[in-house]
Order: structure tokens, then sequence, then C-alpha cells
């Protein structure tokens, strides 16, 4: 046979290893979403029983207050009321995040518009080194300094959401910096030089014109930020003084979905309804995050807004 | 391309009895770091006419236009000596209130570049930044800055609509009409055509030529065809130096200059 047409007919050495990379990457993805939907899988499975298995109410499970699901109350239905740590959850995320935003837009609008020089010799490193410091050195800090001070100025345990909300902030602020100088960067040069042109000032076009496109980027850097401080377990549990109650202030000893669950799991037995209703717990906070993710990608798609 | 001598020049000086002058610069140099991208240009614009300055890549047009306005200020390490004369005042000193200079010199873009805002917040964030706040005088200068810019038509009925939706040849439009609702006396335009389609161009060509009644318009063009159309000066720049400055069918018919007369018969460019 004539040696073009043989070759044309077989597979050459190239188109092989091409199909073999096509699988090895093809079983990479696989595994990853593998895993993912496996954690899914296990999470609800355990975090259902309690509704399904235990015959606990949703809506009770989400607005009773008092949690103790070794005991019963009166008419013999455990106590697993997880309102308290939801309040305390979203309570520590929106006020860590509140406070974080606009410090992280000030350092943003620094470190891009007014000093690009020293923000990215002295600034970046810092909020480099802020990211790589491990949760419980936070915590352990929170515990000595910010605990001790709340005490101080407003009396009480010092325990508590504010105190947790102060450690919070401190450990999203770089995620929602970085995320802010990035999407201020990411705002093209000829969009300040239109508004230069026009006679505006830095000043004003810095605040009208560049926060303005770069807002989907950093409400991005907001909901990462927040994302964070939800699933952030250690240091919070450190600081906010693990007590199930419903927060009245923000200085009493209060406790979110994350840190009930790492106090809790080690000291209930597999299959019990404590065990289980932690479990639940940790549903709740998979949903959470999936929703923080949700929310990522509706800015993200969103953009450009038209006015 | 060959090597021309750049001491040779020919430019046009208008008699000031006869012409207006709206805008002229002596001895204009421009440095980027070390390096010198503009030597020594003395021009002079005449007022409501259209000056186009032509000119190879890198031939320094580009740098020249945006120092009239003082856009090279926001670009590290750019050096501009010498004046540019605006109403008897350098407004390349220190003393000059830079963004009230923009207010009437103004710059449209070779990209169009609207704000992520609706079509009437961008012809309007000028004008409120400045402190106009008079609802029914705003909404009679976006009608008819975008009449003058012939865009009124098109988007009259969906002002509110995000001026990112607009065509390119419309967005274009939209960035001459936010640039004279200030109601500059100068528009200084960087190759406001190179980026869009025929049909477009032509429109906006024909929109520049209908605003020389209002505004003394200098338009950096790489499109010679476009400059004798549009044009009634032409300056020629290579290598950093004007060279030749006449009146547009002079440069394009009879150049004085080797360098220009190469140019504009399409030996290099």
């Amino acid at each position: 046979m004539d040696p073009i047409k043989a070759s044309l007919l077989k597979k050459s050495r190239a188109a092989k290893s091409e199909t073999r990379g096509k699988l090895l990457s093809l079983f990479c993805i696989s595994l990853i979403v593998f895993i993912v939907l496996a954690i899914f899988y296990f999470v609800a499975s355990k975090g259902l029983a309690t509704f399904f298995h235990d015959k606990v109410n949703l809506g009770r499970f989400l607005t009773q207050s008092s949690w103790n699901p070794s005991l019963k109350d009166s008419h013999g239905r455990p106590e697993v009321g997880a309102l308290p740590m939801i309040l305390g959850s979203f309570g520590v995320t929106f006020l860590a995040a509140l406070l974080a935003t606009p410090f992280a837009i000030g350092a943003g609008i620094f470190m891009t518009e007014i000093s690009p020089k020293r923000g990215e010799k002295i600034l970046q490193p810092v909020m480099e080194l802020l990211v790589g410091i491990p949760s419980v050195v936070y915590g352990f800090i929170g515990l000595s300094v910010i605990v001790p001070a709340v005490r101080t100025v407003f009396g009480g345990s010092g325990f508590g959401i504010l105190a947790g909300t102060c450690v919070l902030f401190v450990m999203i602020l770089p995620t929602v910096t970085s995320m802010t100088v990035d999407a201020l960067k990411s705002v093209p040069r000829y969009y300040r030089e239109a508004s230069l042109a026009l006679g505006a000032t830095r000043w004003q076009t810095t605040w009208k014109v560049v926060l303005r496109a770069a807002t989907p980027g950093i409400l991005t850097g907001v909901v990462f930020g927040m994302a964070r401080a939800f699933g952030e377990a250690l240091a919070v549990q450190m600081v906010i003084g693990n007590a199930a109650l419903l927060p009245h202030n923000l200085i009493t000893p209060a406790s979110t979905l994350t840190s009930v669950l790492t106090m809790g799991i080690g000291n209930t037995v597999m299959g019990s309804l404590a065990n289980n209703a932690l479990w639940s717990l940790a549903l709740l906070l998979l949903l959470m995050s999936l929703m923080f993710n949700l929310l990522v990608r509706l800015i993200g798609r969103k953009g450009a807004i038209s006015r | 391309m060959a090597d021309y001598d750049l001491t040779k020049t020919h430019i046009k000086q208008f008699s000031e009895t006869k012409h207006e002058i709206a805008l002229s610069t002596e001895n204009l140099n421009v440095y980027y770091g070390d390096k010198q991208a503009m030597f020594d240009a003395s021009l002079q614009f005449e007022r409501y006419r259209i000056t186009a300055l032509i000119g190879a890549s890198g031939s320094g047009k580009s740098t020249y236009l945006r120092s009239l306005n003082r856009m090279n200020d926001n670009i590290a390490n750019t050096r501009v000596t010498g004046k540019i004369m605006y109403r008897d005042v350098d407004i390349n000193s220190d003393e000059v209130d830079v963004y009230k200079m923009r207010e009437h010199i103004g710059m449209v873009f070779q990209r169009p570049n609207p704000f992520a805002k609706s079509i009437y917040d961008n012809i309007t964030f000028a004008l409120k930044q400045h402190g106009q706040k008079d609802k029914k005088y705003l909404d009679e200068i976006v009608e008819t800055s975008l009449k003058q810019a012939a865009l009124w038509d098109q988007v009259k009925d969906s002002l509110g609509k995000s001026a990112l939706a607009l065509s390119g040849g419309q967005q274009q439009r939209l960035c001459i009409a936010r640039a004279i609702a200030m109601k500059p006396d100068i528009l200084l335009m960087d190759e406001p055509a190179s980026a869009l389609d025929p049909i477009s161009t032509n429109t906006v060509e024909e929109t520049l030529i209908r605003l020389k009644e209002k505004f003394t318009i200098v338009i950096v063009t790489h499109n010679m065809q476009q400059a004798a159309r549009i044009s009634d000066y032409t300056a020629f720049f290579h290598s950093g130096h004007a060279l030749e400055f006449d009146e547009t069918r002079k440069i394009f018919t009879r150049p004085k200059i080797k360098a220009a007369e190469d140019y504009v018969s399409g030996h290099f460019g």
C-alpha cells in the first residue's frame, strides 16, 4: 500500500498522546466533581436525618432559640433551635464586612490612584503577609488583646459578637482589599482620561468614574470576604464566648454555626440526634457558602451596570 | 523610510490682523524620560477651522495633541516645555488651573470611551461635577449636544439606556457630544474615526464639518483622505518635528518639504 495512505489511516503517536492527555484531564476534573458531590451527599444525608429520622420540624429548627440537643422540652421535643447560631454567624459576617469595606476601598484608592509606587512596595507585601497568618494566631491575639480591651471599655466578659467582628475584620481586610485593588486596576486608563479631559479633577474622576466602574469587582471582593468570615471557625470560636444564646447585644457571649460545630462534633456519638443536629448546622453552612458563590457569579455576570 | 533633513521646515505664519488665532504653541518640546519625543513645535490654530495633524506612526502627532490640554501631565516621567498660548495665557505653566483649562479645551479619544453610565449621565457628568444642577438646563444641553453630534434622532427615546449598549460609531458620537456639552472653545481629537467602520467614519466626518461653525478643531489622523476631506489646514509631523504647516490643499498638491511630499504620495507611512 502507498505509505501516505497508510499513514492517514493509522493513528499517529501525536494523535494518541492527545487522546491520552484529554482522558487524563477528564479524569482529574471528574475526580474533583465527584469529591464535591460526595461531600454534598454526605453532609446532606447526615444533616437531613435530623428532620426525617428524628422528626424535628424544620421551621422550629430555624426559629427556636434554645440549643440543647441532648435534652427534651416539656412537650418531649428535642431542643434544637439553631437561631442563636444563625444570628451569630450572620451578625459577625455582616458587621465585619461593613467595617472592612470602607477601609478596603480607602486602601485600594491609595494603592492605585494616589500612590501606586508606595502601594506596590509597602502595602502589597503587608496585605499578602496578613493573608498568610494562620487563623489561630488571629484568634490568640483577639483573645489576649481585643477581648480584654472590650471588657475594659464596655464591661462584661469581653467575649461576644463585637470581639468576633474585630478579629474577622482584620482577617477579611486583606482579601477584600486585594480584590478591590484588582478591580480598580482593571479600570482602563482611557476611562480616567475621558473624565480628566472633561475637566474633572482627579478626585472627581476617582470617586465618580473609577469607583463606579469598579463596583462589580469591589462587591465581588466583599462577598468573598463575607464567605471567608462566615466559614471561619477557630479564630471566632476563641473570642465569641460560645454560649448558644440569642445575642441581645454585641458584648454578651454568643456563638456561630462554625463555633458550635468545632466545639461539639467531637463530643457526640455518631447517629445520635445531638450529632445529626450538628450535621444540620454543617449543611446550613454549606448552603450558605453555595449562596455566596452564586452571588459572586451573579455580580460578575451583571458586570457593567446600566444606570 | 529615507533619512530626511529635519532642519528644513515650512511653517505658515498667520497674519494676526487677518486671522484669529485660537491656540498656538511656541517651541513645544516633549520628553518621555530621557527621550525627546517632540522638538520645538511652533504651530498656530485658526479659530473655527479644522487643522489636521498628519504623519507616520511615531511621528509625534498624538504626543503633540495630548500636550495641548496637558493630558501628558498624567503620565509619569513626562515633561513638556515651551509655551502653549490660549487667550494670551501660557497654559503650560503651573499657575494655570488645569481642570478649568480642560473645560475650554476638550478632547475626544481614538477609542470610544463612554462611562458605564446612561447616555444622559454621560453627557451631564462633567457639568454636574462643575456644579451645574438645573435640571431644565441639563436636559437642554443633552438635547443640543446630541443634535450637534448627529446622535439625537437615534437615542432620544432611550436616554436612560447604558451608553455601552450603543454601537461603536454611536459611542464615538456620544463622546463628541459629551465633549461639546461643556461648550469648549477648542476640540482636540486623537484619531476619532480610526476605530470605526467606513459608514460611521463618514457620519463622524460630517459631524466635524458642521461643528467647525462653533468650535476650533485640531484632529490627528492616520487617514490622508480624511485630512484632505475635512481639514482647512494641515500640519505634517516627522520624527518628532513639525516639518510643514500650510493650507490643506497646498500640502496635498504642492508640498514644500521632501518628507511631506513622500508621505502624502504614499512612499511611507
